[in-house]
Order: structure tokens, then sequence, then C-alpha cells
């Protein structure tokens, strides 16, 4: 092997190496690396409850309640399998929606009912106008109604 | 018919071939530039739940991918020159830097003006946005490394010692989204799956991203012979071009 070769061996062995070492490594902190947690987890218990945490999910739908006199806003985090009740005084971003993601960070209260100090939307991957938008609406609830028969 | 690539790895040669490319990629970015922000701003339609904000998808994704790609080019010519002594290579390594700087920052910047309004802040520490940042630090790392030792042979070789590092970095920005649970969506164009986005906005995308293409060639190539007379001005062949006054 020329040196020069012999050069680019260990330079692509220690790159190697080191992205091997940087699996390992993220692989150890994968559950810091959380940004939030979805009901399900809280359910069972896998999120730090007593501390300061995200959960994300959907915006259940129907569950968005306001409050008259204040900007307290009650609504649910749902992943379809597990709800969490979550209440939030403040200013929601515009993209809050039923049924659009969403990611709050509070605490959890005694009572169960999440207290939220932050909350944040989470929207999709999907960039369309908004008349593709409803005729996939449409579509899907066609086929929903179509289902249902 | 052979081409000797290998000539244009002499600094001299490159130089003058440098200096011939530059402004059809200059043009070319022009072009492109002008015509995709026409088509974002004008032609693109809104989006059916980010209204007209969205539209600043249009610089964020490409000065994005730009960020990423350039970091492997940069990683790859350092790469070449740390193994084979080449000194071209690490001339555009260095040479590349500056520019994939720029785009992190622009791909940083562009996504706080995009988060505040859309998610509700200019900020989170999740996974997308930090490695993404880390990266702008790498590129910075690199640039100081490299200008905080005199010798250019041994600020070569300790900047590609930075850049290979860092290359790790890349895997972790892209899949990020996979990876771990973050405030930001995933991919909306990849290789395995159809865009998810309206055709006329892809194109849109696409034409910026080819017009940073152009860009970053044009900046990078010019911003090479600028490196490439700074490193050679001992030479003779550098002092004939002064002779003849054909410096630009």
């Amino acid at each position: 092997m020329k040196p020069r070769h012999k050069k680019l061996v260990i330079i692509a062995s220690a790159v190697t190496a080191l992205g091997v070492a940087s699996i390992l490594v993220l692989n150890a902190f994968q559950s810091n690396l959380v940004f939030f947690f979805s009901p399900s987890q809280v359910v069972a218990k896998e999120a730090p409850i007593g501390k300061s945490f995200r959960i994300g999910g959907l915006v259940a739908e129907g569950s968005v309640q306001r409050d008259d006199r204040s900007t307290t806003v009650r609504f649910a985090v749902t992943d379809t399998a597990q709800t969490i009740p979550v209440v939030y005084t403040g200013i929601l971003p515009d993209l809050f929606k039923e049924g659009k993601g969403v990611v709050a960070q509070g605490k959890i209260s005694a009572n169960g009912i999440f207290e939220a100090d932050e909350v944040l939307a989470k929207h999709d991957e999907n960039y369309m106008p908004p008349e593709a938008a409803e005729a996939l609406e449409q579509a899907a609830k066609a086929q929903k109604a179509s289902l249902v028969q | 018919m052979s081409i000797n690539w290998f000539k244009y790895s002499s600094p001299a040669s490159f130089y003058s071939l440098a200096g011939k490319i530059t402004p059809i990629f200059a043009f070319a970015a022009v072009i492109l530039l002008v015509a995709g922000l026409y088509i974002g701003f004008f032609v693109a339609p809104t989006d059916f739940q980010q209204g007209e904000a969205y539209r600043i998808i249009f610089i964020h994704v490409p000065a994005a991918w730009m960020s990423m790609f350039l970091y492997v080019v940069m990683a790859f010519w350092a790469g070449i020159g740390l193994a084979f002594n080449t000194r071209l290579s690490s001339m555009f390594a260095t040479a590349i830097a500056p520019t994939g700087a720029m785009f992190t920052f622009i791909a940083l910047w562009t996504g706080a003006l995009w988060g505040k309004p859309m998610w509700g802040t200019w900020w989170v520490w999740d996974a997308r946005l930090t490695s993404e940042l880390i990266l702008l630090f790498l590129y910075i790392g690199f640039m100081s490394l490299q200008a905080a030792i005199d010798d250019p042979r041994r600020a070569d070789k300790a900047g590609a010692i930075i850049a290979l590092v860092g290359v790790v970095n890349i895997p972790i920005i892209y899949f990020s989204v996979q990876w771990w649970n973050t405030l930001h969506q995933g991919a909306s164009v990849s290789v395995n799956q159809a865009p998810s986005m309206a055709t006329t906005m892809l194109v849109g995308m696409l034409v910026m991203v080819f017009a940073s293409w152009m860009y970053s060639i044009a900046v990078i190539l010019k911003r090479t012979r600028v490196i490439i007379l700074e490193r050679e001005s001992h030479t003779a062949w550098v002092a004939e071009l002064q002779k003849k006054g054909t410096v630009q």
C-alpha cells in the first residue's frame, strides 16, 4: 500500500469509528432527545410526571372550550389511543385548531389535568392550495359515508 | 478523446479555468433566482393551512439543503487534501466554508421568522433546530481554526479534521425529524416518496434550489481564485499575471 493510500484508509476508518461512536451515544441519550411525550406515554407513566415536560398530539375534535372573559382555553390532546385534558391561559398560535397537531409544555396537576404554560402548533409537511385541501376533505367524507352504509 | 482532468488540480490551470466559467454560473444564478422568486411569490398558490406565510419555504428549504450539502462537499475536499496532500482540494474546502455558513445562518434565521407566526415560537431546542445550530458552529469552528493558524498547510490539516468529525452531524440533521419527535415537521420532499406539495410550489422551490447551487458554484470558484492568488503569490505565474495587470 502506498503511504497516501494508507493515510486515506486511516482517515476513512477514523470517520467510521466516529460515526459508530456517535450512533451509540445518540442511542444512549435517546430518551433525553425526546421533545414531547404522547398521551399514551403519559398514561403509561413514561413521562417525567411531577416535573415540567411537553406533551404532543392532536387537538381532540370538539374539545376546545374558550372562556368568555379570559384567555383561558380548555382542550384535550389525543394520540387517538389516549386523551389528556389541557388547560392553558394565553395567546394560542394561529395554526391551533381541532384535529391539528399541538405541543404543550407544562405539568400534570393532582387532578390529572395538564396545566400548560406554553402551547405551540405542530403542522404537517403537506403544502397545497385550499381548494385541493377541500377536495381531499370531501373525498374523505364521501369514503367515510360509503363505509358506514 | 480524453481530457486530462488532473491538469486542473494544478492551482495555475484551475485559476484560469475557474475565471472562464464563473460568469456562466453567476448568470445562471441570477436568471434562476428571478424565476424562482417570481414563481414563489406570484405563481404558487396560497397554502391551505399556513396562508401566505408558507412562502418563506422558497428561501428556507433551499438554504437548509445547501447548508448540509455544502458541508459534505467541504468535508470531502478537506479529507482529500488531508489524505493526498493536494493543495487545491484544501483551498477549495476553505473557499466553501463561508458560503455554507451563510446558508446555515439563512436557514436558521428564516426558520425563526417562520416559526413565530406558525408554531408560536422563534426557537425551540428540538433535535432538528439544535443540530442545524451545531452545523453553524462547525462552520464557524472550521473557519476560525484555519484563520488562527498561520501556516496554511497546517491550517488545512487542522481544518480537515474538524470538517471530517462534523460530518456525523449531517445525517443527524437530516433524519432528526424521523428518529425523534420534534416540533419541526417531517420532510415534504424526499427520495423515497412522492412530494407532499402542490406541483407549482414544488417547482418554485426546486428552481430556488438550482439558483442556490449556481450561486454557490460561482461564489466558491471566485473565492478559490482569490485563495490561490494569495497562497501562490510567491510563484512565477502569479508574478507574470501581475506584470500583465490581469489579476482581477
